[in-house]
C-alpha cells in the first residue's frame, strides 16, 4: 500500500443552509486530505459544522461550492446509480443511533448491502456470518435489534459497515449513544478493523476516548479547519485537551 | 453476479458505470412480505377500509347477477317478488343493469377507500422514513424503494380485495336465498359469479396500487440525510 495515498480530498468546501430568510454557513471553505488507512478523527463542539462536513464526505449531502474528492473522483460528477454503487460498495457507515432495519435480524442487516452488491444469498450469507463473529455477535446473528443492547447493535452496524470491504468507513459519533465501556469496545473494535483491513476509519465525534487511537485529529471550529494534529503532537498536548473546549 | 472478492479499490472510475447496485426481485418480495409481517395490525387495518369497500362492489355485482338469474328462469312468481322487492322492471324487461343511483355510491365508496389508503400509507413512509434513508446509505436506489412499497401494497391489495370480494358475493348469495329462497340463488350463472368476484379483485387491487403510488414516491425521493434528520 501506498505510504501517501490520499482516499479523501476535500478542497474549498462551503455549505450554506437556508433556515427561512437566514442564510447559516455550516461550512466556510473547509480544505482537508485524509490519508489512506489512517484512523481519523473529526472533533470539535456541537454546532461546528462536524456533521455537516461528515456528510459531504460521505456523499450524503452536496456542498455549496468546492469539492469532495473520493479516491481522486469528484462525487459532485457522479450520478444516482455511481453514488449509489458508491455508498454501497466504498464507504461504510456507521451512526450514532446506529440505525439498524428494525423488521431484519442480525443477520440480514449484514447482509443487505451485500444483496445490494450483487452478491448471491448464500455467499452474503456465509460472509455476514464471518463478520458478525468479527465483532462478537456470532450466536445472536438471528436476533431482531430491539433484542440486542446498544452496544450489540453498534456492533451490528460495524459488521454491516464492513460487508462490502469498504474504502472508507464513516462513523458519525459511534460512541454517542452508548456508556463508558461499550463504547470503549466499539473503539477498540473500529481501531482493530483499521489495522488488520488498511480502512480508513473517519469519524466525527467530540468523544475524547477516539483520541487514544487516532492517527490524526482534525479540529472544525466554527465551520472552518481550526487546526489537524498527528498522533505524535497529540500525546503530548494531551493534557491541555480538557481546557480547550 | 458480479466478482464479490475484488476490492474496491482496484475499480477505477470508469468500472463504475457498468458495477451497479441491484436488488433481485424474489429479495425484494420477502422484504416486502416481512415488513407487512411485522407490521401486521396496521397492514390490517389499511387492508380493511378496502376489504369494506371491494365487498360492497361486489355485493351489488352479484345482487345483479342473481336478479338477472331469477329473470332467466321466466318464472313469473320471481319476477313478481323481484317487483316486489323494489326492482324496476317494465313488462318487457329481460335484465336488470346496475342504477345510476348505486353506480354513484359505489364510486363514491371506493373513492373514500383511495383516500384512506393514501393517508394509511402517507403516514407508514413517515414511520419509515429511518429504515428507508438507512437502505439508502447502504446503496439503495430509488426504484429499489418504490419496488418494496408498490410490492407491499400490491400484496395486501390481492389479499384484502380477494377477501372482500369473496364476502361480498357471500353475503349478497345469503340475502338473496334468505330473501326469495333456495330456487332464485340455484338460478344464478356461475360465470356471471365469477366475472363480478374477478371485477371486484382487480377493482380492489388497481386501487390498491394508485393509493400507494405518491407515498412511495414521496418515500423514494427522499435525501438520505434527510431522513436521518429526522429524530425518533
Amino acid at each position: 500500500m501506498a505510504e501517501k495515498t490520499n482516499i479523501v480530498r476535500v478542497t474549498n468546501v462551503t455549505k450554506v443552509f437556508k433556515l427561512g430568510k437566514i442564510d447559516v454557513n455550516a461550512l466556510k471553505g473547509i480544505n482537508l486530505e485524509i490519508t489512506k488507512g489512517n484512523y481519523i478523527s473529526i472533533m470539535g463542539p456541537s454546532g461546528s459544522g462536524k456533521s455537516t462536513l461528515f456528510n459531504m464526505i460521505g456523499g450524503l449531502d452536496k456542498p455549496t461550492s468546492g469539492k469532495v474528492y473520493i479516491d481522486e473522483v469528484d462525487i459532485a460528477q457522479l450520478d444516482a446509480y455511481e453514488l449509489a454503487w458508491l455508498r454501497c460498495r466504498k464507504i461504510g457507515y456507521i451512526f450514532q443511533t446506529f440505525n439498524i432495519i428494525q423488521v431484519m435480524t442480525a443477520l440480514e442487516n449484514v447482509t443487505l448491502p451485500m444483496i445490494f452488491a450483487g452478491m448471491g444469498n448464500d455467499a452474503a450469507v456465509d460472509k455476514g456470518m464471518q463478520l458478525l463473529e468479527l465483532v462478537g455477535l456470532g450466536d445472536r446473528y438471528s436476533h431482531k435489534p430491539f433484542e440486542l443492547s446498544g452496544g450489540q447493535q453498534q456492533r451490528v452496524a460495524i459488521a454491516r459497515a464492513l460487508a462490502n470491504d469498504p474504502a472508507i468507513i464513516l462513523a458519525d459519533e459511534p460512541t454517542g449513544n452508548l456508556d463508558l465501556t461499550t463504547g470503549e469496545e466499539c473503539i477498540a473494535l473500529l481501531k482493530r478493523l483499521s489495522q488488520e483491513r488498511g480502512v480508513t476509519v473517519i469519524s466525527a465525534t467530540h468523544d475524547f476516548k477516539m483520541l487514544n487511537v487516532s492517527d490524526q485529529v482534525v479540529w472544525i471550529r466554527d465551520g472552518r479547519v481550526d487546526k489537524i494534529e498527528d498522533r505524535e503532537e497529540l500525546s503530548i498536548s494531551i493534557g491541555q485537551i480538557g481546557t480547550k473546549e | 453476479m458480479s466478482d464479490a472478492s475484488i476490492l474496491p479499490e482496484t475499480v477505477n472510475a470508469s468500472g463504475r458505470v457498468q458495477r451497479q447496485v441491484v436488488l433481485p426481485f424474489l429479495k425484494s418480495v420477502e422484504i416486502s412480505l416481512k415488513s407487512i409481517k411485522v407490521r401486521f395490525f396496521r397492514s390490517l387495518i389499511t387492508t380493511m377500509s378496502l376489504v369494506l369497500a371491494v365487498s360492497f362492489l361486489s355485493f351489488i355485482n352479484v345482487s345483479n347477477d342473481v336478479a338477472n338469474g331469477m329473470l332467466a328462469t321466466r318464472n313469473p312468481d320471481l319476477r313478481a317478488t323481484l317487483i316486489r322487492s323494489g326492482y324496476d322492471l317494465g313488462p318487457e324487461d329481460t335484465s336488470v343493469g346496475s342504477n345510476a343511483k348505486q353506480r354513484w355510491i359505489v364510486i363514491l365508496s371506493l373513492l373514500v377507500c383511495v383516500v384512506g389508503i393514501v393517508n394509511a400509507q402517507l403516514m407508514a413512509v413517515t414511520e419509515r422514513f429511518r429504515e428507508i434513508g438507512t437502505m439508502k446509505c447502504l446503496g439503495a436506489l430509488d426504484r429499489f424503494v418504490l419496488r418494496l412499497f408498490i410490492l407491499e401494497a400490491g400484496m395486501q391489495g390481492l389479499a384484502g380485495a380477494s377477501v372482500g370480494a369473496l364476502a361480498g358475493a357471500i353475503f349478497s348469495l345469503t340475502n338473496a336465498w334468505l330473501r326469495f329462497g333456495t330456487e332464485a340463488v340455484a338460478s344464478v350463472s356461475l360465470t356471471n359469479l365469477l366475472i363480478s368476484i374477478g371485477i371486484a379483485t382487480s377493482v380492489g387491487c388497481l386501487l390498491s396500487l394508485l393509493g400507494v403510488f405518491y407515498p412511495a414516491l414521496v418515500a423514494a425521493r427522499m435525501q438520505p440525510v434527510e431522513a436521518m434528520r429526522v429524530e425518533q
